[in-house]
């Protein structure tokens, strides 16, 4: 009995005990988190306070676009007054940025690396003004009838700013079967909070087509599924544009840094996720130093493909009868138009990744080209910076026109209402286009025009992917080819190494098992 | 010649031993792969498995440091000169010629000369330099933190050197318990408590009390 109960006791100790402790080691080692719930309604579900078509003023005959503007303002009157200061107004801000001090940026005055730039192609451009007519500098900024309210309120999907009018919608005598003169009566009815297609009908369609500049952001969004975005999914939360860019007196969280510099207003997934979103020390740790977006969003441009290269100096080539040429990919997208140059575009793209802070320095109209590639924008921030974090980013890469004597990045007339304007689209000649765009500036051109690589850096914030598809860690923590395989200024766990201690170490374990094997052999024989 | 069967290992001792030694091989099977080496857990599981594993260690830790100092077994560990020529003698050259140990273990005396060096090493050294890189690879990488480590690469160097020193340690140290009286008998008392006399037979009844 005695010897059965020691035996007993053997096995408790040296085996069931220690099998406990793994096991309990293992249970709560791997015991999974449940990430918090967020409780939400939507803007969208949101029911007005008063039902615009019982309104009088809104039944009256609208001639203009403009009476409906001042119909808007005599009951929501101020409102003009925190419009007008909004950078969807003045497309430009002052903005400070690290070394250079106070600036006014914005559309306005920022060359890209897509269309180029917006002054000066005010027709095409300014059709996402949210105004009425900034055709050229005459356009006076400080009358609140310029202002356009139902471009972005509008709920009856039926008014729509037409093509090349610098915003303003159809009138009689320029109206089409796509664009006819709107019903002013209905649409201003039927008046509320911004909805996807006001939003979208822009941010959607920059650089002149679908998705051709953000990448995250594309018509697919119009109506989406969660594995496209798990925000906006119709199978999901079904969230709106302003849900997560919440608007105060019309001001409208969000930054893009494309015109954006500082680190203020941003809309960010902690307005709802918190900062410990995971409820998991690991995972949420990495939030110091890893954007929400890096894990979230492992590719964009899921559904329609998003440009990635850009080159101007192609563009201008015509086919045998001199007429402008056409040509697509594999994937049915642009490769080629006279009118463009050559592009390159793709879809379900792995961003690459950049410390970012929040800030960005921009290339500004007047600067001189230091580097190749021009960075038309820059995202600031490294490892040591306490504010930075890796983001995903939209790398777009191209060629444009720059003065090879002044240094300068050059504008370009491209739009005109037809040819002998000297708009670049029309004549496909690039002297005159630069000729008529750095006149309309108000800059110096030498004469001579070359084309320079130039880039763009847009972190990415949308197509957030469904839990399921987040990147494994594995993707970044591995030895080659991870997706942080060039950010090098800091250890990365999985990725470094120090070569010197990894070979001392195996040395050290190698000369072990020599020395114990020769001690085996010399106790045997 | 004859040993006396005794006492060398208590219950709370072998407990200690044999969870460190799972532990041990957990912490060194994830860690591993953390750094690369194999895949074998996945990269996850093996995050959460080594911190896991390292706060059990840290818990055991504790509860052995206070059983050792009430017990006074930590005198075990205390490193000395005394036969310390003797004993290396016999690992070099006396064990080749089934020369007898120069030394005697019993319950207040459990390691050699050589093993006290080495453990004190392991106790001193090691256990605490990982303890220390490990909390502050857990919590002391980022440069915001209050106290600067600027990022991982001190941390993460020397708790990988330290690992490799753990399983060189490993390595030698299974292979010196076939050094004992015989190839098994150190394996056995780390199993049973007891050390047993050469020549004694299996069945005679252990009824010497803890």
């Amino acid at each position: 009995m005695n010897n059965v109960l020691q035996k007993l006791t053997v096995l408790l100790v040296t085996l069931v005990l220690p099998a406990m402790v793994i096991y309990f080691t293992v249970f709560f080692g791997l015991r999974p988190n449940e990430a918090r719930k967020i409780e939400y309604v939507s803007k969208a579900e949101h029911t007005a306070s008063v039902d615009h078509s019982q309104f009088d003023l809104l039944q009256q005959q609208f001639t203009n676009p403009k009476q409906v503007t001042a119909a808007c303002l005599t009951c929501h009157n101020k409102r003009d007054d925190e419009l007008m200061q909004s950078s969807h107004w003045k497309w430009e801000r002052d903005a400070e940025i690290p070394g250079r001090g106070i600036v006014k940026i914005g559309k306005k005055n920022l060359h890209n690396n897509f269309c180029t730039a917006a002054e000066g192609n005010n027709g095409s451009c300014m059709r996402c003004h949210i105004g009425y007519g900034w055709e050229d500098k005459s356009f006076d900024f400080n009358d609140p009838t310029n202002i356009d309210c139902l471009v972005c309120h509008d709920k009856s999907d039926t008014y729509f700013k037409q093509k090349g009018m610098a915003g303003w919608p159809a009138t009689a005598e320029t109206a089409t079967k796509e664009f006819p003169v709107p019903d002013y009566n209905l649409v201003s009815q039927s008046v509320g909070y911004p909805d996807r297609d006001n939003c979208g009908v822009c941010h959607f369609f920059g650089g002149g087509g679908n998705n051709v500049k953000h990448g995250d952001l594309e018509e697919a969004l119009f109506h989406s599924t969660k594995k496209v975005d798990v925000h906006m999914g119709e199978d999901g939360r079904n969230l709106v544009c302003v849900d997560c860019h919440r608007t105060e007196k019309h001001n409208i969280k969000g930054r893009a840094y494309s015109v954006s510099a500082e680190n203020t207003n941003r809309a960010d997934c902690e307005q709802c996720h918190t900062s410990k979103p995971h409820n998991d020390v690991v995972l949420d740790y990495h939030n110091s130093k890893v954007a929400c977006q890096t894990c979230h969003i492992p590719v964009y441009a899921k559904v329609n493909a998003t440009t990635l290269y850009w080159d101007w100096s192609k563009a201008g080539r015509k086919d045998a009868d001199g007429n402008p040429i056409k040509e697509y990919d594999a994937d049915h997208n642009y490769s080629y138009l006279s009118i463009k140059g050559h592009f390159v575009f793709d879809n379900m793209v792995k961003p690459e990744y950049y410390w970012f802070n929040g800030t960005a320095d921009h290339f500004l109209t007047e600067d001189t080209i230091r580097e190749i590639p021009v960075k038309i924008n820059k995202l600031f921030g490294d490892y040591k910076d306490p504010n930075a974090k890796i983001w995903p980013v939209k790398v777009h890469r191209g060629k444009q026109a720059f003065d090879p004597v002044t240094k300068q990045v050059l504008s370009v007339k491209l739009y005109g209402k037809g040819k002998g304007e000297g708009a670049f689209w029309e004549d496909l000649d690039w002297e005159e286009g630069i000729r008529k765009g750095m006149e309309y500036q108000e800059r110096s051109w030498s004469g001579q025009f070359d084309f320079v690589e130039t880039e763009v850096y847009w972190p990415l914030n949308h197509m957030v992917s469904v839990k399921e598809e987040t990147l494994s860690c594995k993707e970044c923590h591995t030895r080659n080819e991870g997706r942080l395989a060039s950010l090098n200024d800091f250890y990365l766990p999985g990725r470094d190494y120090n070569a010197l201690i990894d070979y001392t170490g195996i040395g050290i374990i190698i000369v072990s098992l020599i020395g114990v094997l020769i001690h085996t052999l010399l106790r045997i024989f | 010649m004859k040993y006396p069967k005794q006492l060398l290992y208590t219950k709370f001792e072998r407990f200690w031993h044999w969870s460190q030694m799972l532990l041990v091989l957990l912490l060194t099977l994830t860690g591993f792969e953390i750094h690369s080496s194999f895949s074998f857990f996945g990269f996850e599981r093996a995050v959460r498995l080594h911190s896991a594993a390292a706060w059990s260690f840290m818990g055991l830790a504790v509860v052995s440091i206070f059983w050792m100092l009430v017990t006074h077994q930590y005198k075990n560990f205390i490193p000395t000169k005394y036969k310390l020529k003797e004993q290396v003698k016999y690992y070099t050259s006396g064990i080749f010629s089934g020369m007898p140990h120069p030394t005697h273990k019993s319950m207040y005396n459990k390691l050699n000369p050589l093993q006290r060096i080495v453990y004190a090493g392991l106790l001193i050294l090691i256990f605490p330099v990982q303890i220390v890189t490990g909390i502050a690879y857990m919590y002391y990488h980022y440069p915001q933190n209050p106290l600067d480590a600027g990022g991982l690469t001190l941390a993460a160097g020397t708790h990988t050197f330290g690992a490799f020193l753990v399983v060189a340690f490993v390595i030698v140290h299974m292979y010196m318990t076939t050094t004992g009286y015989s190839v098994s008998s150190n394996i056995k008392a780390m199993i049973s408590g007891f050390e047993k006399e050469i020549g004694q037979e299996e069945t005679k009844s252990e009824t010497q009390s803890e």
